[in-house]
């Protein structure tokens, strides 16, 4: 290859070109150098036309604007922006590339800006939020004190969301005391034990992840509270919950466990181990980060539920601890109740509540995440 | 070895073969039978549960015939409680939430598969995730006081440009003086767009999953062919993930028709029968049973119930067919080496 460079010296360079492969010198101190060009990077051409191309897309669309065409508003101004300049892009590639570059700059730009959007929606989401449900927060009353007595037009200096927040422990406490034991020891018997009855099992738990929240809650206003006559109760809500959850959790745990790898398995049994050690000492404990993942994620997602718990708790505005005793809140349900109040200062406390059970679960979702780090790393 | 210890012994006994099959020690025994139990009793659980629901719709369906799933009205003081209407907006509202949601959540995995530097991917994938984790309730509020006045003011443009469409159509004068804003808020599109939030994060980890693992072998072909990024995409990744499209959908879809608060929060409800997305007043399924769980006798319960196990049914199918197609996309997963 290197002689091959030596006598025709004009392949080493090279024109910069779009799309080419320049053949790499295998010898480097027997031929002139040059740089290397990075395949994923864009030219500096290329760079400075993605440039023009925008700051001429923004001055049209503000020509167009307003001043052309009687449009208003920063929505209208953002999609003509957008609109104008994935035109010139492809008219600007179009000078010098043919028709296969043109179409790949389009859909670049167009998978970038939907990506983008799609960030932006997420962004949004929780900076509104946050931004809607500051006030309260400033307040060390509203961690700490209950709704009791508290009008609607009480300043937030008075009444908090403290029993929403034990509320949504207790019932989800709860929830996960049942659901986790019954829905790891389930994945268990599916994964270790097998055979023809697990296969059933198994179809049944796939088929009901698919029961809506809402049904699961139904499903337990009926039985327990119109069916038993019990009343309406954290136990209750806790119950839903659960039954929303189990599926869930068992479904998640399955999955984590048949990736354990079988050797290690097979390790501990030509050891001489017992099955049960074998899944007590080696296939838990590896599948652990995993299970802790999934369990977290349940968690998250039981938290923010809030239609199971609409149908089944009642909605209590003073502190309850007991689960078994009356109503009770939950910081979804705060939510829901307050913010179709039309009163403004509730309606404020409502947008705390979520900021309060947006950073609970964020909380939730980054232990997951810091849980399930260590198997990717060893992978 | 024991080839020459049996001839130096030729008078030693015969080995047997040990008996493979050894019994399972109490502790064994005591592990298979308790998971066992643990397993029946969560199966009891689950299939009670749907078990229920279906024993649930049997006196609805007696009563009222299956008429019920095509009347509009549900008026219990009538005695006239039917689906059909919650049926339609249910779908109605799935439709736009997909509307949105399908080309968002495929760009946004074409994105993060093929187009995102690779040290910023483990991060985007885990924002994904977390879109998936975030609170129904908080779209909800999203889409209520954020989304709403953008989409109303987007739904009335469409309606004056595109309003020879019926599905466009609303019942009011487009180009008034006084914008009828209200007319405008409260539908099945803004509901739509706060659903397609969390559809899209549904969909977009499966299709994102299927393109990360399109062949390399063919991919790198494909660019050593001279192909740009964009060919590589359209003539590898897209036909290889296309399973995962269809599944990931159809994955968000049956969350699309599940999703109760956001929908709640949002719509005004009404029972007319329309396809009107863009006007105010829909329902669905579980806005129905949101709604009217409080004050229903146990004939309407039941007739609640039958709701529930009618919407119960249609994601199962879903799913399963959104399982069934994701699964058989991945089978030639390994046919490139």
């Amino acid at each position: 290859m290197s002689i091959d460079l030596e006598e025709n010296p004009t392949v080493a360079t090279p024109r910069p070109v779009r799309t080419s492969v320049r053949a790499e010198p295998s010898s480097a101190d027997s031929v002139p150098m040059h740089e290397r060009r990075l395949l994923s990077r864009s030219t500096a051409e290329q760079r400075f036309e993605l440039i023009g191309c925008w700051v001429a897309a923004v001055a049209l669309a503000w020509l167009v604007c307003g001043r052309l065409m009687p449009w208003h508003g920063p929505l209208v101004f953002t999609v003509v922006t957008v609109v104008l300049g994935v035109v010139l892009l492809a008219v600007i590639t179009a000078v010098d590339a043919g028709w296969p570059e043109v179409v790949d700059r389009i859909v670049t730009t167009v998978i970038t800006l939907a990506a983008g959007l799609v960030g932006l929606a997420l962004v949004s989401t929780v900076l509104f939020i946050f931004a809607k449900g500051y006030r309260p927060l400033m307040h060390l009353n509203t961690f700490v004190d209950d709704m009791s007595g508290v009008g609607p037009r009480d300043p937030l200096d008075r009444g908090g969301v403290a029993h929403a927040i034990v509320g949504s422990l207790i019932e989800v406490g709860i929830a996960i005391l049942v659901a986790i034991p019954l829905g790891i020891g389930t994945a268990v018997y599916m994964t270790e034990v097998g055979g023809r009855f697990a296969r059933v099992v198994r179809t049944v738990v796939e088929a009901m992840t698919a029961l809506p929240s809402i049904v699961a809650g139904l499903f337990i206003y009926t039985t327990l509270i119109v069916g038993l006559g019990l009343p309406r109760s954290g136990l209750a809500a806790a119950m839903a919950l659960g039954v929303m959850m189990l599926p869930i959790i068992a479904r998640a745990s399955d999955v984590v466990l048949r990736v354990v790898p079988g050797n290690l398995r097979e390790a501990s049994l030509a050891l001489g181990a017992s099955r049960w050690s074998t899944v007590w000492h080696i296939v838990l404990p590896t599948a652990r980060p995993g299970l802790a993942t999934a369990v977290i994620l349940g968690v998250a997602r039981g938290i923010g539920e809030t239609s199971p718990v609409l149908l089944t708790s009642g909605a209590a505005t003073f502190m309850v601890t007991n689960p078994t005793e009356g109503v009770m809140n939950s910081l979804p349900l705060f939510i829901f109740s307050t913010v179709r109040s039309g009163e403004p200062i509730y309606i404020e406390r409502a947008y705390g509540a979520a900021a309060i059970l947006l950073a609970i679960v964020l909380v939730l979702f980054v232990t997951a995440r810091l849980l399930a780090r260590p198997r990717k790393g060893s992978r | 070895m024991s080839t020459t210890l049996r001839s130096a012994l030729p008078e030693a006994e015969e080995d047997e073969p040990r008996d493979l099959w050894i019994d399972e020690s109490g502790s064994d025994r005591a592990f298979v039978l308790g998971s066992r139990a643990i397993a029946a009793t969560v199966l009891a659980v689950t299939a009670g549960i749907g078990l229920f629901l279906a024993f649930s719709a049997v006196p609805t369906f007696g009563r009222y015939g299956f008429g019920f799933l095509t009347e509009t009205q549900w008026q219990p003081e009538a005695d006239v409680l039917g689906i059909g209407a919650v049926l339609v907006g249910t779908f109605t509202i799935a439709a736009v939430a997909l509307l949105f949601a399908f080309p968002l959540s495929l760009l946004t995995a074409l994105y993060i598969a093929e187009y995102a530097p690779a040290r910023i991917k483990a991060t985007l994938v885990s924002l994904v995730d977390l879109m998936a984790a975030v609170p129904s309730i908080i779209y909800g509020l999203w889409g209520f006081t954020l989304v709403q006045p953008h989409a109303s003011r987007f739904a009335l443009w469409l309606h004056q440009h595109l309003g020879f469409i019926p599905f466009f159509r609303v019942d009011a004068d487009p180009n008034a003086a006084v914008w009828e804003q209200t007319r405008y808020t409260a539908s099945a599109f803004i509901a739509g767009i706060a659903v397609a939030m969390m559809v899209i994060p549904m969909a977009c980890a499966v299709m994102q999953q299927v393109f990360s693992q399109a062949p390399p072998g063919e991919r790198e072909a494909a660019f050593a062919l001279g192909a740009t990024h964009w060919g590589v995409v359209r003539t590898v990744v897209l036909p290889f993930g296309k399973g995962g499209i269809i599944g990931g959908t159809m994955l968000g879809l049956g969350r699309a028709l599940g999703e109760t608060i956001a929908v709640v929060l949002i719509i005004s409800p009404s029972f007319d029968l329309k396809v009107k997305p863009l006007e105010i007043g829909t329902n669905s399924i579980s806005g129905l049973i949101a709604g009217r769980f409080g004050e229903a006798t146990s004939l309407q319960l039941q007739a609640l119930l039958t709701a529930g196990f009618v919407l119960f049914l249609i994601t199962l199918g879903i799913n399963t067919l959104a399982a069934m197609v994701v699964a058989r996309s991945r089978s030639g997963q390994g046919a490139d080496a």
